[in-house]
């Protein structure tokens, strides 16, 4: 079982009012465990549509979708809210961090709903937040966190549950160029060695040069699909600058 | 358990982010339940009081008037004869077997002289047994005995009120007054009874042998010297009464030889049933004013829904997260349904707090009795918690069933 994710002819339709609307039209793709892929388009083209599928917070209208060699297409909600919470870690564009809630409450939110006991929680939110070089700011809540810091609280609140796969959708498109090319070292590093599959959803190039795999939708369908031969290496390049390179842990226990 | 108590945390510190919106929610609840204490216990002080007022006119006692005679085709009241002797006292407590107690009475009223001061007052003329039967104790001093009673000595036994009048702070046992002229030596002083359940005063009252009474200050009827105007009658316990009441009046229609078809020339009272019916009329009082309060815990409970429909629609984005990142929806519904138990809850707590000291006040100044009873207290505090249930449910619910992708999109 070597895919990640295997999706086949996938086909979503929504119905706004008369109209039926077709964001994904026979789609089929399958994804490498361990592979790092950015998906790009237009707006409108059915990358988000895709990502909520593979998110399993949508479910599409015909076709199959096995998340790691289970197909999830017919599961409950409850179900799916399980699936979501140990085998997906969640990016957003908006980092999504409750306000007024420490970095370190934020990062251990996917534990409260795993049988996890506090003090477990504490100490994995803990390493999750060295992870990507807050431990620090543990305590410090979103507003007192720099943009760059808080999408790697949120990122660490991916990484909690120990997921198998990163959906981070526009990860990058509420920060500053060097900000981004930090938060796409963390993504790359996460990558390379911890093995997480990740999937980025951009509209800019540049991120997308990151990835190892670059997909491009238009009206639904897949109208490229290629491997990049020399991924940017983002470490190299803030090296390059001299800028603040996040400090980041050897991360094996995560 | 644990759960359950990180839930409350959870709550808590969302309640404590709007202060003032938790507060003002919060009083909804906190004036419902105030009200709904304050007002039970002013109800139960009301019924307290009169269950009082009924043990001081002693228990299981039936109370036998002469009277209602018919004369001419015209039907005279109560009392308007005295159809009723001593004797029949004396066969009442010989002959009925559901009775444990009796004791003929007459009435009358004068004026009582000691030194200086004198009073109008109530006399009664009794027996022994009618101490017994009202469960009068003495003061000071002692009671008369059955041997003064044949000897008709001149005692007298004074209420409390007859006792301040006439002797102020000195102890009026062994010293004589003058009652309608006559002297008397007063053997003791009743302890007070203060009010009857129908507003008399209970110690405004001397009582005499019944014996002297007649012969010295009411007089005796010339027709019938051993007349009485009452009989008071004791049953031998309360499941007893019906018994008794239906034993007086046949032994006293057969020793009035009255034939099927006449009225009874007497009338019984079973003042149990008198004094329940009063004590039940504060009784629906109480529910009454309860019943009232309860609305204002109602509107209370509407507060809280609003306030949670509010803060569900504020924290759409939180819950689409919390929803992605893997809660169920039970664990969305546990953490709405658990702050709006909690708001209820508090403001339960702080309302029953102010609802006893409101109570409190209430009696101090109005000088009413209230009683706070732990079942109030334990009820006020279960329906609260139920309000915060019932008014938590729709919106937890709402918030539990959200669209995860529409969640994270809500501006």
């Amino acid at each position: 079982m070597n895919h990640i994710i295997e999706i086949e002819n996938l086909v979503k339709t929504y119905r706004v009012g008369d109209v039926t609307v077709q964001a994904l039209g026979g789609v089929s793709l399958t994804i490498e465990r361990g592979d790092f892929v950015a998906i790009m388009g237009p707006s409108g083209s059915g990358k988000s549509t895709l990502m909520n599928i593979f998110g399993c917070l949508d479910k599409p209208s015909l076709g199959t979708y096995r998340l790691d060699g289970v197909s999830v297409g017919n599961l409950g909600r409850d179900e799916l809210a399980e699936i979501r919470n140990r085998k997906i870690g969640f990016v957003f564009q908006q980092f999504n961090l409750l306000a007024r809630t420490s970095a370190l409450e934020n990062v251990e939110l996917p534990l409260l709903y795993t049988d996890t006991a506090a003090r477990e929680r504490q100490e994995r939110a803990m390493q999750a937040l060295a992870s990507v070089g807050l431990a620090d700011r543990a305590d410090h809540h979103p507003n007192q966190l720099s943009g760059g810091q808080q999408q790697r609280v949120a990122i660490a609140r991916a990484l909690v549950n120990r997921p198998q796969m990163l959906l981070a959708d526009e990860p990058t498109g509420a920060l500053d160029s060097h900000t981004s090319i930090e938060i796409m070292a963390i993504f790359q590093q996460l990558n390379r060695e911890q093995g997480i599959s990740t999937i980025v959803v951009t509209h800019e190039p540049d991120i997308a040069a990151y990835a190892n795999r670059n997909i491009q939708f238009r009206d639904g369908r897949i109208v490229v699909d290629e491997r990049i031969a020399r991924p940017r290496q983002a470490l190299e390049e803030l090296a390059a600058v001299g800028g603040e390179v996040p400090q980041e842990e050897p991360v094996e226990a995560v | 358990m644990k759960k359950i108590l990180a839930s409350v945390r959870i709550a808590l510190r969302a309640l404590l982010t709007n202060r003032l919106r938790s507060a003002l929610t919060m009083l909804g609840i906190i004036i419902g339940v105030a009200a709904v204490i304050c007002m039970v216990a002013v109800g139960s002080g009301a019924t307290a009081r009169i269950q009082e007022q009924i043990a001081s006119i002693g228990s299981n006692v039936i109370i036998v008037l002469s009277g209602s005679i018919t004369s001419n085709g015209i039907r005279l009241g109560s009392g308007a004869a005295q159809t009723l002797s001593s004797d029949d006292a004396k066969a009442i407590a010989s002959e009925c077997t559901a009775v444990a107690a009796v004791a003929p009475t007459v009435r009358g009223s004068g004026q009582v002289v000691y030194g200086n001061n004198n009073w109008f007052t109530n006399i009664q003329g009794t027996t022994p047994d009618y101490l017994t039967i009202r469960e009068y104790t003495m003061q000071s001093g002692s009671a008369f005995t059955s041997q003064d009673v044949d000897g008709a000595t001149k005692v007298a036994l004074l209420g409390k009120t007859v006792a301040d009048n006439l002797f102020g702070s000195t102890d009026p046992a062994g010293q004589v007054i003058r009652i309608k002229n006559v002297p008397f030596t007063v053997a003791g002083v009743l302890s007070a009874k203060g009010q009857s359940p129908t507003g008399q005063d209970q110690d405004d009252i001397i009582i005499l042998p019944i014996s002297t009474a007649r012969k010295k200050v009411i007089g005796a009827s010339q027709a019938n010297a051993n007349a009485v105007g009452a009989i008071m009658v004791q049953a031998r316990g309360p499941s007893m009464m019906q018994e008794a009441e239906l034993e007086v009046r046949e032994l006293l229609r057969q020793r009035h030889h009255l034939q099927a078809e006449q009225d009874d020339d007497f009338t019984v009272r079973n003042l149990e049933e008198v004094f329940a019916a009063q004590e039940t009329s504060a009784r629906v009082m109480s529910i009454l004013l309860g019943a009232i309060a309860s609305v204002s815990l109602l509107v209370g409970g509407i507060g809280i829904m609003n306030i949670m429909l509010v803060s569900v629609t504020e924290r759409t984005r939180e819950i689409g997260l919390r929803l992605a990142i893997g809660a169920k929806t039970k664990d969305i519904l546990t953490q709405f349904l658990v702050e709006a138990v909690t708001l209820a809850l508090l403001g339960g707590i702080v309302g029953i707090v102010l609802g006893a000291s409101g109570s409190y006040v209430v009696s101090y100044f109005a000088k009413w009795n209230t009683l706070i009873s732990p079942g109030a207290i334990l009820l006020a505090f279960v329906f609260s918690a139920l309000i915060g249930i019932f008014f938590g449910y729709y919106p937890a619910r709402k918030a539990a069933l959200l669209d995860p992708i529409d969640a994270l999109r809500y501006e």
